[in-house]
């Protein structure tokens, strides 16, 4: 058996209560393209940052071509002759190719005519087709990415990572990246390649891995396994876990949403006419691509940024009405970055209380902080969700993602919303506090309330929603029955497989 | 229990700091040829009459400065332009009073109005840029402050009433002239009455940040844009508004300085209060109570120095080098002393993640 390139075993990551990785195996053979595949937060990134020393495992052994090794930054990663081109480019405009490319390594061979010699060589090799002199502003995203690719192979990479090099090329530009880094791979280059699409994967991969929640959970052969079988393998195929019992949705529509139109900054329409109704006890479940007008969804609906179109909520129109107006009318709202959008990190909890809801006389009476009303709900809010934290003083920053995440949970069910918008409502939380927030979905479901239900978690979907509806580039491209449709079905809506299948 | 040793650590945190920033400033010196034992002897002797009041003064002119300039902050605004906020202010005010337009005590409610709006104005402008052209507030209040002191040399050079070598507003009317407290005798001078807007200021300042929805609006802006979008503030609005409310207190910082002494706007007025305003802002963290100590302190060393030159042959500027050592180092020290409590209190929280629960077992 030959020595594998790289090799991890038992890798294990835990940040302050939440598992990242664990019990992570992977085997890359020499001179091979191996993918990685699995759902946004399944632990593929930290997985990569592990590889490439920017943080350190809790447990497990990194393998490089035979020899234990331990990082502690990435250059000793680089020295191991490991590279990693990043999604978002690093890159400096206003320097010239060969300038980024000796930027930080300028001990190989200088900055001057041995440096272009060598750039001008490895470009010429892999047929890169990057002049050392011009500069990086003038180049087009394949051209930077090459240029990414170019940097680490200067540095003497053997091993390469390449994190979701497709999203942001088109499909002509992803065959030519295709076609050079066959050209890597026939010069004894290893290559990984970190990707959800799956059509890629299989057109190009010679082994793959795939992970989901934070585990290695299958090496299939691409020449043999389909795309179906992968989507299973990624989401998971077992029985949805978050089961709700009997239906409770009643005949009342509570949110209407009619020609909801948005449009960025950059003129592309990233909604397009979308047309949904909730009706009171019903989840709706959102199922989607990251990317693919999830975001754009919840803050058109939230009025935080510009849509057209209408939303009524229960009899009302509440379409001109701005972000306070609209959560004050009975939306709450769990936000999917929570540290953004959801507490204030340098205040107290109790302060916290307050944040987004100064409308709600225990927080706010006549335009004055209601100190007493808000601490005394904040402590409530604490025991009845099972907040671990010393107190109601502590700042938010000190507790744990799924503590945190329990209490805007908390916050957001009290003031009887009649709507409530969970966006990945247990992302990156602890298993514990996925059941405890599930349970509580669940049960406002159960006393009537409307939600709209976001997630990439796709067992979470099927098993909360009562009807799930798939966006795709800001559109909604299909409507499922949570209780026939199987996560294939759903990956392939979610990719658009369904017109190739 | 806790609580006293977070305030231990916040009262000796400055301390430590003022001691240090004094060492340094000793050294340099001794450096320079001069003798630390005289600067340290001076700084600390008993202040005179005269300075003791000159510092009461001084203080309330500081920590108004320092208002404008935390109010600012924040909401991570960088309001650079307090002091071209109070020039403006400070010209306008001294222009109305001289006008005698109204009565008495009415004329001084009336210009203490005029410098507000004006001030306010100031500021609008940055933030008018700001919110609709997206400029920095930084970049446009420096270059407001320029502006600012072209601006009233200008008209006090064209509509100026000329006296000696130099031209000023026309002098206060008598009746509107608003005596001070003589705690000394005469010569020591008189401690001004209107020094007690700092105190109204002060008060106001945080009731309203600490205790009502626009504060808590405002400092979640400051704390994190996107929450404050998301909780429905809207954020273009509150921009303006701070600016506005900056440039307002900005407005107030010479008048008792005009109505107590000065009279008019000419060579009497004080410059650089503006930034001094932001040293002691961020001595203070922006929290109401602790400016005035760091505006007291400032003050405090401000007048001492003065005698240095004449009793010791120290340049007076040396108190700048300890002012802003001090800034410095309690800046530093306020950093750590957060990321001690932070740490602290995270190993309270700390509940270690059971490492053998996956997520399958739960949901099983």
């Amino acid at each position: 058996m030959t020595t594998s390139a790289v090799e991890l075993e038992g890798i294990e990551k835990r940040f302050p209560g939440v598992i990242a990785n664990h019990d992570v195996n992977l085997r890359i053979a020499p001179g091979t393209v191996h993918a990685l595949v699995g759902e946004n937060g399944a632990g593929k990134s930290t997985l990569m940052k592990i590889l490439y020393g920017v943080q350190k495992p809790d447990a497990g052994t990194i393998t490089v071509n035979g020899q234990k090794v331990e990082f502690s930054s990435p250059s000793d990663a680089i020295a191991q002759g490991i590279g990693m081109v990043f999604q978002h480019f690093m890159l400096a405009d206003n320097l010239t190719v060969l300038e980024n490319v000796v930027l930080g390594a300028e001990k190989l061979y200088g900055t001057g005519a041995k440096a272009r010699e060598q750039v001008r060589a490895i470009s010429h090799r892999f047929g890169f087709d990057l002049d050392p002199d011009v500069l990086v502003e003038t180049l087009g995203v394949a051209a930077r990415q090459r240029l990414e690719i170019l940097k680490v192979l200067y540095r003497g990479a053997k091993i390469i990572i390449l994190d979701e090099p497709t999203a942001v090329l088109v499909p002509q530009e992803v065959d030519a990246l295709f076609a050079n880094l066959e050209g890597l791979k026939s010069q004894g280059h290893t290559l990984l390649f970190i990707s959800h699409k799956l059509d890629e994967v299989l057109h190009v991969a010679d082994a793959i891995t795939v992970m989901r929640r934070g585990t290695t959970v299958g090496s299939p052969d691409p020449k043999q396994v389909t795309k179906r079988q992968l989507a299973e393998l990624m989401v998971g195929s077992e029985l949805p876990s978050p089961e709700t019992e009997e239906s409770t949705v009643t005949e009342t529509v509570e949110l209407r949403v009619r020609d909801l139109t948005m449009v960025d900054d950059f003129g592309r329409t990233v909604l397009d006419s979308i047309d949904l109704e909730i009706h009171r006890g019903e989840v709706l479940g959102i199922a989607g691509v990251e990317g693919n007008g999830q975001t754009e969804l919840v803050e058109g609906i939230l009025a935080m940024r510009h849509t057209t179109g209408q939303v009524e909520l229960g009899d009302t129109d509440i379409s001109r009405w701005g972000t306070r107006r609209r959560r004050a009318a009975g939306i709450g709202y769990i936000p999917e970055d929570r540290h953004r959008h959801g507490l204030l990190l340098d205040s107290p909890l109790w302060e916290n209380r307050v944040l987004g809801h100064t409308y709600e006389d225990v927080a706010v009476k006549r335009g004055w902080i209601n100190r007493g009303g808000a601490r005394g709900d904040a402590e409530r809010i604490v025991s009845e969700y099972d907040v671990r934290t010393p107190g109601i003083d502590t700042m938010a920053r000190a507790l744990s993602g799924g503590n945190q995440q329990k209490f805007i949970v908390g916050r957001e069910l009290s003031g009887k919303p009649s709507l409530l918008i969970a966006a990945h409502p247990t992302r990156g939380v602890d298993v514990g506090a996925q059941a405890a927030i599930w349970d509580q979905i669940k049960d406002a479901r159960r006393v009537g309330l409307a939600v709209l239900l976001i997630s990439a978690d796709l067992d979470e979907l099927i098993g909360l929603s009562d009807r799930i509806e798939v966006l795709l580039r800001g559109r909604i491209v299909g409507s499922f029955d949570p209780r026939t449709v199987t996560p294939q079905d759903l990956g392939e809506a979610m990719t658009g497989g369904q017109e190739e299948a | 229990m806790n609580r006293l040793r977070n305030a231990g650590v916040a009262i000796a945190a400055p301390l430590l700091a003022i001691a240090f920033s004094l060492a340094v400033t000793s050294i340099v010196i001794e450096i320079s040829g001069g003798s630390a034992g005289d600067f340290i002897g001076i700084i600390f002797s008993w202040p005179a009459d005269r300075i003791l009041v000159n510092i009461a003064n001084q203080t309330s002119l500081i920590y108004l400065s320092a208002l404008a300039a935390a109010v600012g902050f924040r909401m991570n605004l960088f309001n650079i332009g307090v002091e071209g906020q109070y020039r403006m202010a400070a010209y306008a005010g001294a222009l109305f009073a001289g006008a005698a337009l109204l009565p008495g005590a009415l004329n001084v409610i009336g210009s203490l109005l005029v410098a507000v709006a004006a001030g306010a104005a100031w500021a609008g402008i940055a933030g008018l840029l700001k919110v609709t052209r997206g400029v920095s507030e930084v970049i446009s209040t420096i270059m407001l402050n320029a502006i600012a002191v072209t601006i009233t040399g200008y008209l006090l050079s064209t509509y100026g009433f000329k006296a000696g070598d130099s031209r000023r507003t026309t002098v206060i009317p008598e009746s509107s002239q608003v005596p001070g407290w003589q705690p000394f005798d005469k010569s020591a001078g008189e401690v001004w009455t209107l020094g007690l807007l700092a105190v109204i200021a002060g008060v106001a300042f945080w009731l309203v940040l600490n205790k009502t929805r626009f504060g808590f609006d405002l400092r979640t802006t400051g704390q994190s844009e996107t929450a404050a979008v998301a909780s429905g503030v809207n954020t273009k609005k509150m921009t303006l508004l701070t600016l506005l409310i900056s440039g307002g207190i900005a407005g107030l910082i010479w008048m008792p300085s005009l109505f107590g002494s000065a009279h008019y706007y000419g060579t009497t007025f004080q410059v650089g209060l503006g930034f001094t305003g932001i040293a002691v802002a961020l001595l203070g963290r922006n929290r109401a109570l602790p400016i005035a100590f760091a505006a007291l302190l400032f003050a405090f060393l401000n007048e001492q120095s003065n005698r240095l030159t004449i009793e010791a042959g120290i340049s007076v500027e040396v108190i700048q080098i300890t002012q802003g050592i001090i800034v410095l180092a309690v800046v530093i020290a306020y950093e750590l002393v957060r990321r001690y409590r932070l740490r602290a209190e995270e190993k309270q929280v700390a509940e270690a993640p059971r490492p053998d629960a996956t997520p399958e077992e739960v949901s099983a």
